[in-house]
């Protein structure tokens, strides 16, 4: 289809689709180059005094318009994703910082054994990399985002997390106690969050809301990590401009991408090199709807594996309820909704494979805090567990404040009928096709979730938690977007190579979770950007012969 | 630079001039506004609070409508069908059963009603600090956390490492 545009000849050397955590690492890595680098983001700038934490309001607003289902907030910059074919629900933000403005800053890595799971375990694919290719990686990524723990964490190798941990508070505290009871092993959460003054920006205050952004510019959004950085570096960030296809000439090199202005215009961007950063859900979707007579299928997808092998790492949920003394009963004894959200400890004690458990590979245990008085009236309402009239106040008082979260974070094995594909009906505003989610649980996982589940309770038992509350798979879980455009040396069994190149199109590169091969039982927000960061090295280091 | 949050006086409505306003129900309606809110949440003499019919919480609710306008004018409509009439006129039997009806036959509506009721409800001044809590956003102040103990990691660093080696 033919675009109009006013700067067609206006190449540019690197051009990023995507302003989130990867589109931001790599591009403050490439601007040492001194290319000329443009990034286009759909989305905009994110205003902190605008987010829901600084109004009495916030309780509704992180519900609603700050909702991370896309299909719930429905900003003018966000695209419809078709999920009724999935237990678990697609969630993202677009804008500057992309899904980490709302992301829970839970920035655990992926272990050694993440990237041999077909050798250790006989599931899923070796990576053509290893963590120790990452871990300098790992290492600048924590120093750049601000990255908060404790050195020592006997689930991992070595490294020191160069902030110190965000606090426990009672809900760690009590937690961490039941884990010692039941010899499990847990640790404070590695956690992007400024927990002193770090770079510019201003230490935690324990806001709480971190879902919702964060207004104290703590947590560490690459919209105030890395961008600010790139952009006093000489990279361009283009905001409101929504990407519709990459562009490719007749010997499968990348020429650039039609996108709309942020006045509907449609318009053309040359490059010499295109690098995509849109999620595991929007590369997908944009390679799919990138369809030539060279790649009727989609771009750089002769291996028909875009949008294939998506992993969401189920998730399941347990609350426990823990009554205080008899005179203090209806109070917040526990002040569990005090402190950022969704990180306080971690148990990787399920992490590894164990014979026996009835599944391989592993989860973890994220403890988290609970809500404040609107949202813990709304989780009760929900779960039909707080009445209308009568009873009201008794019911939300012995909850608000007195409930402990454990999440299970199970891995998600790679299996090819879990898929993105391009909406027939559903579109965005600009009529670009929305991306629809096919996926289930595989056995696999569905046994390691009903054992992270029992697990969890288990351990909020041996809290004291006399009731709690399950919710397995949960599905408002879907942050991980992971393996639509995989990583490997074969080309009919991968999209990109060992160092995030396309395959079929030598000068088209792809940094976001899209890449991952399997998917760990951890937050990959630490492991993408790692990636990218990789990446862009390997191309630093490639200069003189990138396309060979 | 950042700009700082602006303290809402007490008694005044707990959002601020950010959001726009909802325009204004019929009075019919907005009188079963304030009946079908304190269905949802009834004044409490045992824990000092005013129902979600209180006047301050109510215009609250009403400014709050926003994307949900057109389900709750459904829900109290049918809430006042289901009453046999005003919802507001009716004797406390007639709209409690009301209130069970929708939520019976009209679940979906009955949850957005009632989510806009709690989500206003604790935001108000006097219920929130009845829960212990100041009346305010969390930002700039934000809360203190104690740090909690770090020598309850002693029994986990002696049990050595826990990660899978990769030759």
């Amino acid at each position: 289809m033919a675009a109009t545009s006013a700067n067609d000849s206006d190449w540019v050397d690197v051009l990023i689709v995507g302003a989130g955590a990867a589109g931001a690492a790599v591009a403050w890595s490439l601007a040492e180059t001194r290319m000329r680098i443009l990034c286009l983001e759909q989305g905009g700038w994110m205003r902190p005094d605008e987010y829901p934490s600084t109004r009495r309001d916030w309780e509704q607003l992180a519900a609603r318009e700050y909702s991370p289902n896309p299909n719930i907030r429905r900003r003018p910059e966000d695209y419809p994703i078709d999920d009724a074919d999935s237990p678990i629900s697609v969630v993202n933000f677009n804008g500057v910082g992309g899904s980490t403005v709302l992301y829970a800053a839970h920035f655990p890595r992926l272990h050694p054994s993440d990237f041999r799971t077909r050798t250790l375990d006989g599931v899923g694919e070796d990576w053509p990399i290893d963590y120790q290719t990452l871990e300098p990686w790992f290492a600048l990524n924590d120093r750049m985002t601000g990255v908060a723990g404790l050195a020592g964490d006997p689930a991992y190798p070595a490294h020191e997390p160069p902030l110190p941990p965000v606090p426990m508070g009672s809900v760690g505290e009590t937690m961490a106690k039941a884990f010692n009871q039941l010899g499990w092993h847990w640790w404070p959460s590695e956690t992007a969050i400024a927990t002193r003054d770090h770079e510019g920006r201003a230490a935690c205050v324990n806001l709480g809301p971190c879902l919702s952004g964060c207004a104290q510019g703590a947590k560490g959004s690459s919209d105030v990590t890395y961008w600010p950085a790139a952009l006093r570096a000489g990279v361009r960030l283009r905001t409101s401009c929504r990407v519709r296809e990459v562009l490719v000439d007749d010997e499968d090199r990348a020429t650039g991408v039609v996108y709309f202005d942020k006045q509907g215009a449609e318009r053309v961007q040359h490059a010499h090199v295109v690098i995509l950063a849109c999620n595991g859900v929007g590369t997908a979707r944009l390679l799919l709807h990138s369809k030539s007579a060279r790649f009727p299928e989609g771009l750089a997808n002769r291996s028909g594996l875009v949008g294939r092998n998506l992993m969401l790492h189920p998730w399941g949920m347990v609350r426990g309820v823990f009554e205080g003394d008899p005179d203090e009963r209806f109070t917040p004894h526990l002040q569990a909704h005090l402190g950022p959200g969704s990180c306080a400890i971690w148990s990787q004690q399920f992490y590894e494979t164990e014979a026996g458990r009835g599944f391989v590979r592993g989860y973890n245990l994220q403890v988290t805090r609970s809500h404040g008085p609107a949202s813990t009236a709304r989780y009760l309402l929900g779960h039909g567990a707080l009445p209308w009239g009568d009873g009201h106040h008794r019911e939300l008082r012995r909850h608000f404040g007195n409930m402990i979260g454990i999440g299970v974070c199970c891995e998600d094995l790679p299996e090819e009928c879990n898929r993105v594909t391009l909406d027939p009906v559903l579109a965005d505003s600009h009529g670009i096709p929305a991306p629809k989610i096919t996926y289930r649980l595989g056995d696999n996982s569905r046994r390691m979730l009903e054992h992270g589940v029992q697990r969890a309770v288990q351990a909020l038992q041996a809290a004291g938690a006399r009731n709690w509350r399950v919710e397995a798979p949960l599905r408002q879980t879907g942050w991980h977007l992971l393996g639509t455009a995989r990583m490997g040396r074969d080309p009919q069994g991968s999209v990109v190579n060992e160092w995030g190149r396309c395959h079929d199109v030598r000068n088209l590169f792809i940094v976001d979770g899209s890449v991952f091969v399997t998917s760990g039982g951890v937050n990959p927000t630490s492991t993408i950007q790692a990636l990218a960061l990789y990446v862009a090295d390997e191309m630093k280091k490639r200069l003189a012969d990138l396309f060979d | 630079m950042h700009k700082r949050s602006v303290p809402i006086a007490e008694g005044r409505p707990a959002v601020t001039d950010a959001s726009p306003p909802s325009p204004p129900l019929d009075p019919a309606l907005c009188r079963t506004l304030r009946a079908a809110a304190a269905l949802v949440v009834p004044a409490s003499a045992e824990f000092g609070v005013p129902g979600a019919d209180d006047e301050t919480i109510a215009a609250d609710i009403e400014r709050t409508l926003g994307r949900d306008r057109a389900d709750v004018i459904r829900a109290l409509h049918s809430l006042d069908a289901a009453a046999g009439g005003p919802l507001a006129e009716q004797p406390a039997d007639r709209r409690e059963a009301a209130g069970r009806w929708l939520r019976e036959n009209e679940p979906a509506l009955a949850t957005t009603w009632a989510n806009l009721v709690v989500a206003c409800y604790y935001r108000d001044d006097r219920v929130m600090r009845s829960l212990g809590l100041e009346p305010r956003p969390p930002y700039p102040l934000g809360f203190e956390v104690e740090p909690g103990d770090w020598s309850l990691l002693e029994p986990v660093r002696s049990r050595g490492p826990l990660w899978r080696a990769v030759r």
